[in-house]
């Protein structure tokens, strides 16, 4: 029996007393490409900060091959690469020194040279310039880079396509159809349509609560 | 089932609907020891043979102390419980002590200060206890500060636990501190009434004071408390018909 | 339990990939000093502060050198804590504006050991530079000569301790679009121990008594925040991302 990798199990949470979503089931396995949709303000940047650890206030499980993420905290995060709103790219560095930082805190096995990488988001040339000369499209492109570096086989990017370019996304979209056939998941949201065939598309909707924004029930209530 | 009380105290609405009955007793008996404690101290306890009557001000003083570092581990141990367990009634416990230690803390340095003014003659005197009481009213300062600061509720409250905690540990540290800093500068020449050696008709009116303020400090927090409880959960059912049942029974 | 096939290129199961802490504590701390490095123009302003805060005292009070030599240890101390206490807001929110925090806290490595790398970074571009600075300020307030080595080795030993505890302040702040202010006010009560003990070691040299045990203290401090104040920052910094 194959673990799936990622493993939601009646999850819910809550934020500013506002029930964001409940009742999350979802088993995400290798090979899996989820889009997560709904509407601005339904929680889809709030479950990736789930899946990335970066909140822990929710109930339910998370489950990475099966043990609950908090458990294997090091060793899922060492599997896990996260690509968000804000870049993480230091401007005063060079795009190679920000990338030199990131394969330091990750250990794994590279995929390939950082240059090799850099070439790839079309940053060939740029290696050495420092970030605060490049475009915000470049900077995200620097960052984007490390989905080309990465072992980790889980990927989970908010907005991946923001600020970059036609050519840029169709090359975005092929890498994470790569990925997800070589054994890994790609866990993303986007406004743009995904062409990629096989897109499991998960609308965070489905699972708010019925009377949204109306009075929150308090879970103990009742008992 | 050890576990269940523990659980069910987390509830708001169960804090809520047990404390209650317990508010008019604890009203009653703190003021009543108050009152007693007030009248034994101030009319019936002998003077004393230095200071005069100058000295009944410890009726106030010393129980607003006590209250002031209690007050704070109380804080800091409820922001604890909270950040621990998630306990969302820890976190209203710490938000409310906050504000009711510091008041306690400013009242023992005001009185501190009424006092030294017969004592020593100048309000003002850097005396270990008396430094080491104005620090530690600023690290409640910034609890508080720190507090207001977030908008969202749950990281102010997470995060003032925090340096709840991170003050816990100094506030040692920063008495023993105080305390060699004073020896180094003054030998110690002036010596708050020792404890030791107070005569048991001071001591009993001041026992009663001590714990007269620590149950009308449990009665601040408790009040304090339920009205916090009641703001944050204003939108649940629960609330709403308590609000509802209070207006009906107003207009009878 | 199999394990589904890891992308291209890894040879090794998930467990060769322990990451080495050490490998990250080196990668942010050589990042950290790289970027120090790269705005060295913003190095020289906590020392300017130094320098110019400890001008007014003289031209506050009084240039009489005794007057000076009386107030020197207690004055370079206090001066010293809030040159530290200034630069310390900017210790995590460049990270936090631009991302690289969240990156920071979902890598694999043990943020214990991360705030440690950026704090001895923020050590050793503020409080080894004040700290060399300082003589030249004790010469200024005319320092006894017997105080000059312990006000170095106070200032050495306090100012770490000071940004080890600073660092939970500035944490704490982090998310706070104006938390300069309140940093400060957070911070400076749990200050109160090192100043204390640093400047009166300095003021027991002059004095002529041994001042030996006095940094023994500094060092039972610092020993103390090694140990709990980067636990307290990484609590802080988990807290503060979701601000």
């Amino acid at each position: 029996m194959t673990q799936p990798l990622i493993k939601l199990t009646d999850l819910s949470c809550e934020r500013d007393e506002r029930v964001l979503f409940e009742a999350l089931n979802l088993s995400i396995d290798a090979g899996d490409l989820v889009q997560i949709e709904g509407p601005n303000g339904c929680g889809k940047t709030t479950l990736l900060r789930l899946l990335t650890t970066t909140s822990t206030d929710y109930s339910g499980n998370i489950l990475w091959q099966g043990e609950p993420i908090d458990r294997v905290r090091l060793d899922y995060l060492n599997q896990l690469l996260y690509v968000g709103h804000l870049p993480g790219v230091k401007k005063a560095l060079t795009p190679r020194e920000n990338l030199g930082w990131f394969c330091g805190m990750f250990q794994g096995h590279q995929r390939c040279s950082v240059e090799e990488a850099l070439e790839q988001v079309g940053l060939f040339g740029f290696e050495d310039v420092p970030c605060y000369h490049l475009s915000a499209g470049q900077l995200r492109r620097v960052a984007l880079a490390r989905l080309f570096l990465t072992p980790a086989r889980v990927w989970v990017l908010d907005e991946p396509f923001t600020a970059i370019d036609k050519q840029g996304v169709a090359n975005l979209e092929r890498l994470m159809a790569e990925h997800a056939s070589g054994g890994g998941c790609v866990i993303l949201t986007t406004h743009q349509d995904m062409m990629s065939e096989g897109v499991r598309r998960i609308n965070l909707r489905d699972f708010a609560p019925i009377n949204t924004g109306a009075a929150v029930q308090y879970h103990m209530e009742g008992s | 089932m050890g576990w269940q009380w523990f659980h069910r105290l987390g509830s708001p609405r169960w804090f809520y609907e047990k404390t209650d009955a317990w508010i008019p007793w604890l009203a009653v008996v703190s003021f009543a020891l108050l009152a007693v404690g007030a009248i034994w101290g101030l009319a019936f306890a002998p003077a004393d043979m230095k200071q005069g009557n100058s000295y009944r001000i410890i009726y106030i003083h010393v129980p607003a102390a006590f209250l002031s570092l209690a007050g704070y581990y109380i804080m800091a141990i409820s922001g604890a419980i909270g950040l621990i367990w998630k306990m969302k009634l820890a976190d209203m416990v710490m938000k409310c002590a906050a504000p009711i230690g510091a008041v306690f803390t400013f009242i023992s340095l005001v009185t501190g200060a009424i006092w030294g003014k017969p004592t020593w003659g100048t309000w003002w005197v850097w005396d270990a206890r008396i430094t080491s009481m104005l620090v530690l009213l600023f690290l409640y300062l910034g609890v508080i500060a720190l507090q207001q600061a977030y908008q969202h509720q749950d990281t102010a409250n997470k995060a003032s636990a925090i340096l709840a905690l991170v003050g816990t540990v100094n506030i040692p540290i920063i008495y023993k501190s105080v305390d060699w800093w004073y020896t180094l500068h003054q030998p110690a020449t002036i010596k708050f009434t020792s404890e030791s050696t107070i005569h048991p008709s001071m001591l009993y009116p001041l026992l009663t004071m001590v714990i007269g303020f620590y149950c009308f400090y449990a009665l601040v927090l408790l009040i304090s408390t339920r009205t916090e409880v009641l703001e944050r959960e204003k939108k649940t059912r629960w609330v709403n018909e308590l609000a509802a049942a209070k207006a009906a029974g107003g207009k009878v | 339990m199999t394990r589904g096939e890891i992308p291209m290129g890894s040879a090794g199961g998930v467990t060769d990939n322990v990451p080495s802490i050490g490998a990250g504590f080196m990668a942010t701390l050589r990042r950290d000093l790289l970027i120090a490095v790269r705005h060295r123009g913003e190095l020289a302003n906590p020392l300017m502060f130094f320098l110019m805060v400890i001008t007014m005292v003289p031209l506050g009070i009084s240039p009489e050198a005794a007057v000076l030599s009386a107030l020197a240890p207690g004055m370079i101390w206090v001066v010293a804590l809030l040159a530290t206490l200034l630069s310390l807001d900017s210790l995590f929110r460049s990270d936090f504006e631009d991302g690289a925090l969240e990156q920071l806290l979902m890598s694999p490595q043990p943020l214990y050991f991360q705030v440690l790398a950026k704090v001895f970074v923020h050590w050793l571009i503020t409080g080894v530079p004040l700290t060399l600075m300082a003589p030249v300020l004790g010469v200024m307030l005319s320092l006894p000569s017997a105080g000059y080595w312990p006000l170095i080795l106070s200032l050495l030993i306090g100012t770490a301790t000071l940004s080890l505890i600073g660092a939970i302040g500035a944490a704490l702040t982090v998310a706070l679009r104006k938390g300069g202010l309140l940093l400060s006010l957070i911070i400076m009560p749990l200050y109160v121990p090192v100043l204390i003990f640093g400047a009166s070691g300095v003021r027991s040299a002059i004095e002529g008594f041994p001042y030996l045990g006095t940094m023994a203290v500094l060092g039972a401090f610092l020993a103390l925040a090694i140990v709990l104040a980067p636990l307290a920052a990484a609590g802080a910094l988990r807290i503060s991302i979701n601000g």
